[in-house]
């Protein structure tokens, strides 16, 4: 079997960890206290390990062969596979910072997608992608318990974070949905076991996320998808900002260690 | 701003290894018990320091007060016939 089709696979899910991390690392020295600041703090060092452990894997199925700084660091914003849910910023909350409710709605979203896949992969066919998962489904199941913990509070807690938590999910809504398509996944993988078509996924993770919800006294919204093309590099503007800032270092100082 | 304040104050016990005592390491905000200890996952076990936590509620501490310190604990200084080695074991006594 080519080994592109797998090294596919692992870059989409390794760029879905990258750019969650490189955004939750925002998080540190702006969430409400100082213990959520190292809460988020480590949860952006689990993803970024995900996305380590999975670009390196992507690298060494490559032609040429590439590493993960290359992979990390040298790609344009057309060359990234991740949904367009993980690229986006924070929005705003009442102060004009980063919208904590935001960065909780989605969250509970990715996390729970992940704990679901990752869960699948550890019986993937491919030695080292089950390797990668069974590492991962852990470290997720926490970031899945933290915005469950914190999406209940904030829901079902008083009339204003209850209606600023119903309009953050309400904003991440539209970007569910691409997490369920799998039209980047070769058929081939799916044959073979190494991966996990994304669609079946999709009743587990919204039931979850459902639960969660509603014991938060918050409406599933009922938002319309964009049609998102994130798997196929097609980015948003925001995406180009981001790399910007976390590549910047790295192209100006060619070879740069730090 | 001043909701974030009024998160009440937890302190924050680790036992380290099975056979071990839970050991006060620190203190820490949260707005409830469940997020405490999450909280204290995250701040004071990151780095394998623990197998088990407790959180407390600062408030439920009673604690004794620095003035009291001469009353409470210099009456236990001149009193050697409290520890075991005060006493002579006499010979023939295996176990004590």
């Amino acid at each position: 079997m080519s080994r592109q089709p797998t090294r596919d696979y692992a870059l989409a899910l390794g760029d879905d960890a990258l750019l969650m991390a490189q955004r939750l690392g925002e998080w540190i020295a702006s969430a409400p206290q100082i213990e959520e600041d190292i809460a988020l703090g480590n949860l952006a060092l689990d993803q970024l390990g995900q996305a380590r452990t999975l670009l390196s894997y992507a690298g060494s199925l490559s032609d040429p062969v590439r590493t993960e700084d290359d992979l990390a660091y040298l790609r344009d914003a057309a060359d990234f596979r991740n949904v367009l849910l993980v690229e986006r910023p924070w929005g705003a909350g009442a102060d004009g910072g980063p919208d904590f409710g935001v960065a909780m709605a989605r969250l509970l979203v990715l996390s729970t997608y992940q704990c679901r896949l990752y869960d699948g992969l550890c019986a993937s066919t491919d030695a080292t992608i089950a390797a990668i998962a069974a590492k991962a489904v852990k470290e997720v199941d926490y970031h899945r318990d933290h915005a469950t913990r914190w999406v209940v509070r904030l829901g079902d807690g008083t009339d204003e974070s209850h209606g600023r938590m119903q309009a953050a999910l309400e904003s991440e809504w539209p970007y569910v949905e691409e997490l369920f398509d799998g039209s980047f996944v070769d058929p081939t993988l799916i044959d073979a076991g190494v991966a996990m078509h994304p669609s079946t996924l999709r009743p587990a993770v919204l039931g979850q996320v459902a639960d969660v919800l509603s014991e938060a006294t918050l409406l599933v919204p009922d938002d319309a998808p964009v049609a998102a093309g994130g798997r196929r590099g097609q980015h948003t503007d925001h995406l180009t900002e981001l790399l910007a800032d976390m590549q910047g270092l790295a192209r100006t100082h060619p070879g740069v260690s730090w | 701003m001043n909701d974030r304040r009024e998160w009440p104050l937890w302190e924050v016990f680790v036992r380290s290894r099975r056979g071990l005592n839970h050991v006060h390491v620190g203190s820490l905000h949260a707005p409830d018990a469940e997020m405490a200890l999450r909280n204290a996952r995250d701040v004071y076990t990151r780095r394998q320091e623990g197998v088990s936590l407790w959180v407390v509620p600062a408030a439920a501490i009673t604690a004794s007060s620095p003035d009291e310190k001469d009353a409470f604990f210099e009456p236990a200084g001149d009193k050697i016939y409290r520890h075991p080695t005060f006493y002579d074991v006499p010979d023939g006594v295996d176990h004590l």
